[in-house]
C-alpha cells in the first residue's frame, strides 16, 4: 500500500466513522438527561407561603386561604384547589414549616398504575397529568403513597390535580414558579444529582443544623422533591415506614406471571380436553 | 354471486318474519302489575335520575366518595364482588367442557348467561364510576396503552371475557331465533371461547386483587398480603359456584314452568355435586388464608377490634359454610346447603368490602359510609340484570329443552337415557302397584 492509498483509507474509514462516532454522542446525550427535582430546606422556610400563591396563580387554581395554616398543627394535604401547601409543626418551642405536594417520585405508583398513561413519569423528571387521556378510574389515588393525586368530586368534568413541577415552564428554559418566587432560596431547583451533593454538603458543613438524612434519596426507590430538616422527619409528618422499594415492584411479580398463563394456560386445558375424551362421538362442541 | 341473487327474497322474507318474531317477543309474557315489577319500576326510575344528576354535576351530588376514600361501594361492591360471584361461568365451564363433567351439563346454559349478564352490569357499572367514562374507549384503541397497569389488564379481560361468555352463550340465541346454519357455526366455537374464558378469568380474577398491591399501608395489614391475587382467585371458585347454588334455587322456584326435563331430574344431583367442590375449595381457600396470616406475622393485630372483625370474616363466613357444606352433602340435607351458600357469599362480599373500603386507610380518621342514592343505584343495576335475565329465560332455551333440531346425537342420547330410566321407574312403579292390588 503506498502513502497515497493509505491516506485515501484513512480518509474513507475516518468519514465513515464521524457520522457513526457523532450519533454515538447523541445517543449518550440522550442517555444523560437527568431528572430534575427540587430541595426543600425546612429549616430555611419562614411560612410565607408565597409558594403556594403564585402556584395557584400560575395554575389558575383560586385563591388560597393563608390563615388556614395557623389552625392547624401538623399536616395540611393538598386539594384540587392547592397543589402545594405549607404545614406548621410545633415541635418542642419552635415553629417548623414544610412544603407538601407531589413527590415526584423516580418510578412512581401512580403512573404504574394508569392504564391510559395520562400520568406520566416526564423524561425530565416532572410527573405529569394529561387530560385526553385520563378516564377518571382514581386508581392512581389508590396507589400514591403519599396520597397526591385529588379529584374534582364535585365537577362533570373532573380533573385529577396536583403538582406537575411546572412542566410547561421547564420545557421553555424556566424554573418552576414556587422555586423563583421562594424569598428565602428554602426551595432550589436543579437535577437531583447535584441536588443530593448540595443536600449532603450542607449537612457536613453545618452538622448541628441537619438531621443527617436526605427525606427522598431512598424513600420508595427515590423521590424528585428531596428534604433537609432539624428534627427527625416523621416528627414533621412524613411517611417512615414506606421502605425503599419503588412501587412498581409490588405489581411486578403479577404482571410478569400473566404472559406465562396466557400462553401455558390455553395449552394445558386443551390437553386435559383431549385427555378426559372418552371416545370420538364426544368430540362435537356445542352447549 | 348465483346464490345470492336466489336468496334475496328468501333473506327479505326472513328478515321480514324476523322483525316480525322480535317485535312479537318483546311484548310481556306474565302478567305485568306484580309487586316485584313495580317495586322494580319505582327503584328503576329514581335510580335513573339519580345517575342523570351524577352525569350532569359530578359524582359528590350522589357519592361520599372523598379524596381519602376514592372507591366506594360502586368499586368495592358491584365490580370486584359481582365479579367474583360470576365466577361460576368459568368454574361450570372448565367441569363441562374441559373435564367432562357431563352431569353438570344441564345447568350450564343458565350460569354462563348468569356470567355474562353480571359482567356486563356490574363491570358496566364501572362506567357510572368512572370520572370522565367518554375516554374508556382509550386504553382499548391503543393510543395509550399503560401495559405497565393492573387495570389495563384487567379493562381489556373484562372486555375479552365478555365476548367469550357471548360466544358461550350464543347457540342459545341463534335456537331462540331459529337459525340452524348460524348455531352450528357458534356451536364449533364454544371450546375455543370456554378456553379463552378460563385463561382470562384466572388472570383477572386474580387481577382484581392485584389492583391492591400498591395500596400497601393503607389496606389493613391482616388485608394487605401480597398473596392478595391467588386469594382473590381460589375465592372466586365457591364464591361462583355459591352463587350457582343460590341461583339454581332461586329459579328452580321462579321459572318452574320453563325447567327442562333434564334439569328438573339432576337438579338435587347437581346441587349435592357443587356442594362437594364448594366444600373443597373454601378449605383450600381457608388453608391459605391461615399460611398467609403466620407468613405475614400478623399476631399482634388479632387482639384489636380489626383483630376480631378479621376473625367474624374468617370464621363466620369460611369455616361455618365449609362445615355447613361437608355436613349438607354428607347429609344430603339441602337447607344446609343453602345456607352454607348463603353463608360463603357474605364471606366473599365482607371480604372484598374489607379489602377496598372498609380496612382501606384504617389509619386515618375519616370514613366512608355510601350515601341511600349510592346504595338505590346499586339496586337499580341488580333489579335491571334481573329483568333482561327472566327476558331471556322467559324466551330462549335457557332453562327450557332445546329445539330438537339443535339437539346433538350425545345430547339426545343423554336426554333419552334419563327419560327412558324415569319410564322404566314408572312403568315399575306401576306394576308394583298392580301387583299390590292384586
Amino acid at each position: 500500500m503506498d502513502r497515497r492509498n493509505f491516506i485515501k483509507t484513512i480518509g474513507v474509514v475516518g468519514a465513515s466513522v464521524l457520522p457513526a462516532r457523532s450519533l454515538r454522542s447523541e445517543e449518550i446525550a440522550n442517555e444523560a438527561v437527568e431528572f430534575k427535582g427540587i430541595l426543600v430546606d425546612t429549616t430555611r422556610c419562614a411560612g410565607c407561603q408565597n409558594c403556594s400563591v403564585v402556584c395557584a396563580e400560575s395554575h389558575e387554581l383560586p385563591e388560597p386561604d393563608l390563615d388556614e395554616m395557623f389552625e392547624i398543627n401538623g399536616n395540611r394535604p393538598t386539594t384540587p384547589d392547592q397543589w402545594t401547601t405549607i404545614s406548621r409543626f410545633e415541635v418542642g418551642d419552635e415553629e417548623i414549616y414544610v412544603k407538601k405536594q407531589c413527590m415526584h417520585c423516580n418510578q412512581p405508583a401512580c403512573a404504574t398504575a394508569c392504564p391510559t398513561k395520562a400520568l406520566l413519569k416526564t423524561e425530565e423528571g416532572p410527573v405529569i397529568w394529561r387530560g385526553d387521556k385520563c378516564m377518571g378510574c382514581r386508581f392512581c389515588m389508590i396507589s400514591c403513597p403519599y396520597d397526591i393525586p385529588k379529584f374534582e368530586y364535585d365537577s362533570p368534568n373532573p380533573r385529577i390535580m396536583k403538582c406537575v413541577m411546572c412542566w410547561e415552564k421547564l420545557n421553555e428554559g424556566e424554573i418552576p414558579e414556587c422555586v423563583a418566587n421562594c424569598p428565602e432560596e428554602a426551595i432550589v431547583f436543579g437535577t437531583r444529582r447535584e441536588l443530593i451533593d448540595q443536600a449532603k454538603s450542607r449537612i457536613y458543613t453545618e452538622p448541628d443544623r441537619y438531621v443527617h438524612e436526605i427525606y427522598g434519596e431512598h424513600e420508595v426507590g427515590g423521590t424528585g422533591y428531596l428534604y433537609l430538616a432539624g428534627v427527625p422527619f416523621d416528627q414533621l409528618g412524613f411517611k417512615n415506614d414506606l421502605g425503599n422499594v419503588a412501587y412498581p415492584e409490588y405489581t411486578k411479580t403479577f404482571l410478569y406471571s400473566v404472559p406465562f398463563v396466557i400462553t401455558l394456560w390455553p395449552a394445558f386445558l386443551l390437553a386435559l380436553h383431549n385427555a378426559t375424551k372418552k371416545d370420538e362421538k364426544d368430540v362435537e362442541g356445542g352447549m | 354471486m348465483e346464490i345470492a341473487t336466489k336468496e334475496k327474497p328468501i333473506l327479505a322474507q326472513e328478515g321480514k318474519r324476523f322483525f316480525k318474531f322480535i317485535l312479537s317477543e318483546f311484548k310481556p309474557k306474565g302478567k305485568l302489575i306484580t309487586p316485584f315489577n313495580i317495586f322494580a319500576a319505582i327503584v328503576i326510575s329514581v335510580g335513573v335520575v339519580l345517575i342523570a344528576i351524577r352525569f350532569l354535576t359530578g359524582l359528590s351530588s350522589v357519592t361520599n366518595l372523598s379524596q381519602e376514600f376514592p372507591w366506594g361501594i360502586w368499586i368495592g361492591f358491584d365490580v370486584i364482588t359481582g365479579v367474583a360471584f360470576a365466577g361460576g361461568a368459568y368454574v361450570l365451564t372448565f367441569m363441562v367442557y374441559i373435564l367432562r363433567l357431563e352431569k353438570y351439563h344441564p345447568i350450564i346454559r343458565i350460569t354462563v348467561l348468569n356470567g355474562f349478564l353480571a359482567y356486563v352490569f356490574y363491570a358496566g357499572a364501572l362506567l357510572l364510576d368512572l370520572g370522565r367514562p367518554w375516554h374508556v374507549i382509550n386504553p382499548v384503541i391503543g393510543n395509550s396503552f399503560g401495559v405497565s397497569s393492573v387495570m389495563f389488564l384487567v379493562a381489556w379481560h373484562f372486555m375479552l371475557y365478555m365476548m367469550a361468555e357471548f360466544i358461550e352463550f350464543s347457540p342459545a340465541v341463534a335456537e331462540w331465533l331459529g337459525w340452524k346454519r348460524i348455531r352450528k357455526v357458534l356451536a364449533g366455537m364454544t371450546l375455543g371461547a370456554v378456553i379463552l374464558g378460563i385463561t382470562l378469568s384466572t388472570l383477572h380474577q386474580s387481577g382484581l386483587g392485584a389492583l391492591f398491591l400498591m395500596a400497601k399501608g393503607k389496606i389493613h395489614p391482616l388485608w394487605y398480603s401480597e398473596f392478595i391475587p391467588i386469594l382473590f382467585f381460589v375465592s372466586s371458585i365457591f364464591a361462583g359456584l355459591s352463587m350457582v347454588i343460590l341461583e339454581g334455587s332461586i329459579s328452580h322456584k321462579l321459572f318452574h314452568k320453563r325447567l327442562s326435563r333434564e334439569i328438573r331430574h339432576s337438579h338435587n344431583d347437581i346441587l349435592m355435586g357443587l356442594s362437594k367442590i364448594c366444600a373443597g375449595a373454601l378449605f383450600v381457600y381457608f388453608f391459605l388464608k391461615v399460611l398467609v396470616f403466620i407468613h405475614e406475622h400478623s399476631w399482634t393485630y388479632l387482639n384489636t377490634p380489626w383483630g376480631y372483625w378479621f376473625l367474624l370474616e374468617v370464621a363466620g363466613f369460611v369455616i361455618i359454610p365449609l362445615r355447613l357444606y361437608m355436613l349438607g352433602y354428607r347429609n344430603k340435607n339441602f337447607t344446609l346447603i343453602k345456607v352454607a351458600a348463603v353463608l360463603a357469599l357474605i364471606g366473599i362480599i365482607l371480604n372484598r368490602l374489607n379489602t377496598s373500603v372498609i380496612a382501606y386507610n384504617w389509619q386515618n380518621f375519616g370514613s366512608y359510609v355510601p350515601t341511600w342514592m349510592e346504595l338505590e343505584i346499586t339496586l337499580t343495576v341488580i333489579l335491571v340484570e334481573i329483568i333482561v335475565l327472566r327476558w331471556i329465560v322467559n324466551r330462549m332455551p335457557i332453562l327450557s329443552e332445546s329445539p330438537a333440531w339443535a339437539l346433538s346425537g350425545n345430547v339426545r342420547d343423554r336426554v333419552q337415557k334419563i327419560f327412558l330410566v324415569k319410564e322404566k321407574a314408572n312403568k315399575e312403579e306401576k306394576e308394583q302397584w298392580k301387583v299390590s292390588t292384586m
